[in-house]
């Protein structure tokens, strides 16, 4: 070994060192420091990922395994056949393939995976298309038009304001009124639940997508759109919810046995006026509306075993040839998901216990 | 001509720099999506995935320019403790940016998760969609990645403490000048 160390160099002295190992300390506690900023830790007051989910929690309970939120529910499996009407707006492969497989998933809106499903008026619904070519566009869809509130802070505090009292252990009746008090963006949702009654059955629902997205074609052209499903059944919503806490599963399977249940998958183009990045706000007026195809679902499985278990259905998750919107509740439910995600797959062995305790 | 250089070779150099600034970079990236709902979530996560990518293709190339060239040696009079600290850590740098890549593409492939660099460029999956290994891989991605962190503080003060406090040739090897 050579020693290349500069002969020249002298000792340094008390001061200069002191200086010396000073200013090393500056170097790395600033690169330490504004780490610790963008990882939130010097940044208590931002909004993150765990925030939104730990509201969850706090609102509905831990229950590990199950989903943060839309937590009841079950697993389905079917196909997309695709019509005409959606090709020339969108290079996804979904829209030019004649069949596409599906698997989705209904469930409450509740993060309680025992809510009973009488206790809200909203069901959802929630695919993934796996295409041909291997990319895959999920979305996640609600049986309202609209979103209450238009971003993740409002949402945020709209689940505060459900949150239970810790004297209590239930709601203050008295938050949820002065929420929306404070949230003029949230009347056309409430004039929805106004008439919005708990279906007796997962079949007869229309679900939404709410937010808005792009479909982009092969030009590159893009045009802004929602989307959502139909029910194609004729058998519509003329039935009240039954008794029993857990009549939607039952119902779904009873309607498989007979046939698949069947959607047509429409398509809703802005006009130029309509808000494209605002949740809660309604496209009115005359709209074109593409039938883009039928979604066909003929199989059911119980959420804790079936397919849709693993599935994350992040609407970000999209194919070439749809874009999302600039819509701040889809990065936020990206990325909240992401975090509910993590969480109940390092639960998945306590889902054994969970179904046992579930049972009387 | 048999003398090492006291200089690392200009591709070994040009290869540090430009992996330093992606590493750093892709560190807070990722530190700054999960602690985001915004839509800084949606375009740092886009950043991230083809600039792991990169990193894991570069630290393969470095690693073979590593092996291949000769590096100037440490000095004669560093403390043991110190050489075995700088070999020590020099391998967990190395290990940890070809090991965090292949996680982040291995948690996304058990999460049954499309591995997509672009809206177009797909990458196929190299474990079974698997929930509880996501959950593990995915834990995984963020520890080693505080931990690749900190390494490269300790590496950031130990290169300062050889420039400014030993002045012994160590942090010039790598800049490339006097």
């Amino acid at each position: 070994m050579v020693d290349h160390s500069s002969p020249s160099r002298r000792p340094l002295g008390r001061a200069s060192l002191l200086l010396r190992l000073a200013a090393i300390g500056v170097v790395v506690g600033a690169v330490a420091g504004a780490f610790a900023y963008v990882n939130g830790t010097l940044d208590p007051q931002r909004l993150r990922p765990k925030t939104l989910v730990n509201a969850l929690e706090t609102n509905n309970g831990v229950h590990p395994g199950y989903r943060r939120n839309h937590s009841k529910g079950v697993c389905v499996a079917g196909y997309f056949e695709s019509g005409p009407a959606a090709r020339a707006y969108s290079s996804a492969q979904v829209f030019h393939e004649a069949r596409t497989p599906v698997i989705g998933r209904f469930a409450l809106p509740s993060g309680n995976p025992y809510a009973p499903d009488s206790s809200v008026p909203i069901r959802s619904l929630a695919l993934q298309f796996s295409q041909a070519n291997g990319q895959q566009w999920r979305t996640g869809m609600n049986s309202m038009p609209v979103f209450p509130v238009g971003t993740p802070e409002a949402f945020y505090q709209m689940l505060k304001a459900g949150a239970p009292d810790p004297v209590t252990g239930k709601p203050n009746p008295a938050s949820m009124p002065a929420f929306f008090a404070s949230h003029p963006e949230a009347a056309p949702f409430l004039a929805w639940v106004k008439t919005a009654k708990p279906s007796a059955s997962y079949a007869t629902e229309s679900y939404n997508g709410i937010n808005g997205f792009y479909l982009i074609n092969a030009n590159g052209q893009r045009q802004a759109v929602r989307w959502g499903v139909v029910p194609i059944s004729q058998d519509t919503k003329e039935a009240a919810a039954p008794a029993g806490a857990d009549f939607l599963q039952q119902d779904l399977e009873q309607r498989l046995l007979a046939g698949p249940v069947r959607w047509q998958l429409l398509i809703t183009l802005a006009n130029p006026a309509d808000p494209v990045d605002d949740a809660s706000k309604v496209w009115a007026g005359e709209h074109t509306v593409l039938n883009a195809g039928t979604l066909v679902l003929d199989s059911s499985q119980p959420q804790l075993s079936g397919d849709c278990r693993d599935i994350n259905f992040d609407p970000l998750i999209l194919p070439s040839g749809i874009e999302a919107s600039n819509d701040p509740l889809l990065a936020a439910r990206s990325a909240a998901y992401a975090s509910s995600y993590l969480r109940r797959t390092g639960e998945v062995s306590q889902l054994h216990n969970a179904v046992q305790e579930s049972k009387p | 001509m048999n003398a090492p250089s006291r200089f690392f070779t200009p591709l070994a150099r040009l290869l540090h720099w430009l992996m330093a600034l992606m590493v750093i970079a892709m560190l807070f990236i990722g530190a700054g999506m999960v602690a985001s709902v915004s839509q800084r979530h949606e375009w740092l996560l886009h950043l991230h995935k083809p600039l792991g990518i990169a990193i894991l293709a570069l630290v393969i190339v470095r690693l073979v320019v590593r092996f291949s060239t000769r590096q100037p040696p440490l000095p004669s009079d560093l403390p043991l403790w110190q050489v075995l600290a700088a070999k020590a850590s020099h391998l967990l740098l190395y290990g940890l940016m070809l090991v965090l890549p292949l996680l982040g593409w291995a948690m996304i492939s058990a999460a049954g998760d499309p591995v997509m660099l672009s809206s177009t460029v797909q990458l196929p999956a190299w474990v079974p969609a698997n929930a509880q290994l996501f959950a593990v891989l995915r834990k995984a991605h963020g520890y080693l990645a505080y931990l690749l962190f900190l390494t490269v503080l300790l590496h950031l003060a130990a290169a300062l403490f050889h420039g400014w406090v030993r002045r012994d040739g160590v942090l010039q090897s790598m800049l490339g000048k006097d």
